[in-house]
């Protein structure tokens, strides 16, 4: 009686999975408007493939997400797939064999010729196995303003950082905030790295993040940009936010003249209501280097005891990176595909300012690809340290900089 | 009789240390095992994912260079100080006042009492709205025609420690007046009738017979107030998240974000062990003073 009724209940629960659809839970962060709406087309796609998409959407951010995710994985109840910034955030669980390894499906699909930029896909690849899916790209060296408030002031919208320093004292003198900066310290590594590439300029900022040359990053060249970063907190003083989305509306309810910002804060404009080029002005690379360095989202995939969940980890990983998806998916996101095969003609003007980057080929890799985790806490630390005290000195900064990177070699 | 019950005392009261079994093990291995574990850790250079890779005091010489650390340390004095004197010197004064006899007394406990039973989250979140300056108390007073009144202290890095506090004690001193109210129910009414014998006015029978005699509670409330300053974390986290800058940052955020968002698990081990300390210097006098004492007395 007893074993019936239990061979009942196991029925009952394993039947609705064993029909056709596997259901496979997917961690992630995208939880904003226009982050969650691109989500759904994630799932929409794999649902209609036959399998079943469970969303295991983490509210907060990133630095909130991904320790949660981390603990599920090294605790031994993995998830089905997990977004990470592809770089060196899950680099130790490949190491520790804890990731799928899905270098099948990438040469099925021949990801190594149409993911593109290559950088990509390196960052997926561990001693020359793929172990991620990269979904999109994005860009944080854009500065974002207003026209409105320039149109009020009565001068022209600046087209560079500089002439958006130069037009601060105006935009104060109307009784605005120039920059827009919220309070966390990722924003303010953020603004910073934006200004390290528009003012130091490309080989500076390569010479340093790239080939590791300390020397370079104790130089004068490297002085000049705290010495920029220095001018810009003054700028961004009054400005007392401290989620990212909150900083890009003060510039959509046109109380801040500019934000420094990645491409996601067009998601906000968007939802706004507001249109590109008409209400806002995006300068990627800040209008003066105009680079972008390719950082983004990418899924991994956790490895499974059971075989069925790794066979519906392959299919998502091949689906994430087909055309259809890409396009559905980066159109929601405002970010930028993975491929340059696909037709993006609904993108928008900011959209296709990246677009017309990305083809030139001017990218840089991102900073999660250059530097561990432990250093960008530290760098981030030093940064809003630097940004919301108005009293240490660029120098000192510098110091602590070089000091931070050399530990981190 | 008690000689020969000591020799059997493994036995006695058998059952009783049967049912606590249990809480014994879990003791021993999720507290002392988790700490021993803790401690040995913060020796290692283990990122991510533990290895045993000992690197000495490495990790410490880093914690102790590092200005996020050191200014974190600040914070939680100042914090502290204010919170350990205040907290303790309104909780008395209001047990004092509930003690007068009044009307409606078990109204006004509740009330007292009610902050406390609300979680740090919801009292930061509360507290962050209050003092924003474009919907709380800055933009009230301004709408009453004070347009030049500024009082913002979450978003100004002199004093947010003090806009942490407010929200720190608003939620704290009701739960340590019940405690004092607690240990002057306990004084005896002959006490009070025998100093009124002898004349002495009442807010010198406070300080010089009663608070003497409270003791024992003062002592309790001392730890629990400084063991809730040392892991200050979730009201940090819901009404500044460590901000402006790095003003408002305590020691166990730092532990936090080394040990998960750094992925740099020595670090987090080492600050944690750091604040390990910090609570054993707290508890050892105490333990010394509530357990080592009853032998003399």
């Amino acid at each position: 009686m007893k074993t019936w009724k239990i061979a009942a209940l196991m029925l009952s629960v394993a039947a609705p999975g064993a029909a056709f659809a596997t259901e496979l839970e997917v961690t992630h962060w995208w939880t904003s408007g226009g982050e969650a709406a691109a989500v759904g087309e994630l799932a929409k796609a794999f649902d209609a493939s036959g399998d079943k998409w469970i969303d295991g959407a983490i509210a907060g951010s990133g630095g909130t997400a991904r320790p949660i995710m981390i603990s599920r994985i090294t605790g031994g109840d993995p998830m089905g797939a997990t977004q990470f910034n592809h770089g060196q955030q899950a680099l130790e669980l490949v190491q520790a064999g804890l990731m799928q390894d899905i270098t099948d499906v990438a040469e099925a699909n021949n990801w190594a010729e149409v993911i593109f930029p290559k950088s990509l896909l390196e960052a997926c690849t561990v001693d020359g196995k793929v172990y991620c899916a990269p979904v999109n790209i994005h860009s944080p060296e854009w500065l974002w303003l207003s026209n409105k408030v320039y149109e009020d002031i009565g001068i022209p919208v600046p087209t560079n950082w500089d002439e958006f320093v130069a037009s601060a004292p105006q935009v104060e003198a109307a009784g605005k905030i120039p920059l827009a900066l919220g309070n966390q310290s990722w924003q303010s590594n953020l603004a910073f790295g934006a200004l390290a590439i528009a003012i130091g300029g490309i080989d500076l900022w390569k010479e340093i993040n790239v080939n590791k040359n300390m020397e370079a990053a104790a130089g004068p060249e490297m002085l000049k940009v705290f010495v920029a970063a220095a001018d810009a907190r003054k700028l961004a003083a009054k400005s007392t936010v401290q989620d990212w989305n909150q900083a890009t509306n003060l510039v959509i309810t046109d109380q801040a003249a500019g934000q420094i910002m990645g491409d996601w804060a067009q998601g906000e404009f968007q939802v706004a209501g507001e249109v590109a080029g008409k209400d806002y002005t995006c300068l990627p690379g800040m209008g003066v280097n105009e680079y972008i360095s390719t950082g983004g989202d990418a899924f991994y995939f956790p490895l499974n005891a059971d075989p069925e969940i790794t066979a519906a980890q392959k299919r998502l990983a091949a689906l994430l990176v087909s055309p259809e998806v890409q396009v559905a998916f980066n159109l929601k996101k405002g970010s930028l595909p993975i491929r340059g095969d696909v037709d993006l003609s609904a993108a928008n003007d900011c959209m296709n300012k990246g677009l017309a980057i990305l083809a030139k080929g001017n990218i840089l890799p991102g900073g999660d690809m250059v530097w561990s985790p432990d250093v960008q806490t530290q760098l981030g630390d030093l940064q809003v340290e630097f940004w919301k005290s108005q009293d240490m000195t660029a120098e000192a900064a510098q110091a602590q900089y070089v000091a931070i990177l050399s530990a981190g070699l | 009789m008690a000689s020969t019950v000591r020799g059997n005392r493994w036995i006695r009261n058998l059952n009783s240390k049967i049912a606590a079994l249990p809480m014994v093990i879990t003791t021993m291995v999720v507290f002392v095992g988790g700490t021993i574990w803790t401690v040995v850790y913060s020796f290692t250079n283990s990122k991510l994912l533990p290895r045993e890779e000992f690197v000495g005091f490495a990790q410490y010489e880093r914690l102790w260079s590092n200005s996020r650390w050191l200014q974190s340390i600040e914070n939680l004095a100042v914090y502290g100080i204010f919170a350990l004197i205040f907290t303790i010197v309104v909780g008395f004064v209001l047990a004092v006042l509930m003690d007068q006899k009044i009307r409606y007394e078990d109204a006004f406990r509740t009330i007292m009492l009610y902050p406390f039973a609300l979680s740090f989250i919801v009292t930061g979140l509360v507290w962050q709205w209050i003092l924003n300056p474009e919907f709380g108390l800055q933009s009230i007073v301004r709408s009453m025609g004070w347009d030049n009144f500024v009082f913002d202290p979450l978003y100004n890095p002199d004093i947010v420690m003090y806009g942490l506090l407010i929200a720190g004690l608003w939620q704290g001193t009701g739960f340590i007046m019940c405690i004092m109210l607690a240990g002057l129910r306990g004084i005896d009414e002959d006490i009070w009738k025998a100093t009124r014998v002898d004349g002495i006015p009442t807010w010198k029978t406070y300080i010089v017979v009663i608070i003497p005699m409270m003791r024992p509670v003062f002592i309790t409330v001392l730890v629990l107030v400084t063991a809730g300053i040392i892991k200050l974390y979730d009201l940090v986290v819901a009404q500044t998240s460590g901000g402006p800058g790095l003003a408002s940052q305590v020691p166990a955020m730092y532990v936090y974000d080394y040990l998960f968002t750094a992925q740099n698990l020595g670090q987090g081990l080492a600050a944690s062990t750091m604040m390990l300390v910090s609570v054993l210097v707290v508890l050892i006098p105490w333990a010394y003073l509530e357990f080592g004492g009853k032998k003399h007395g």
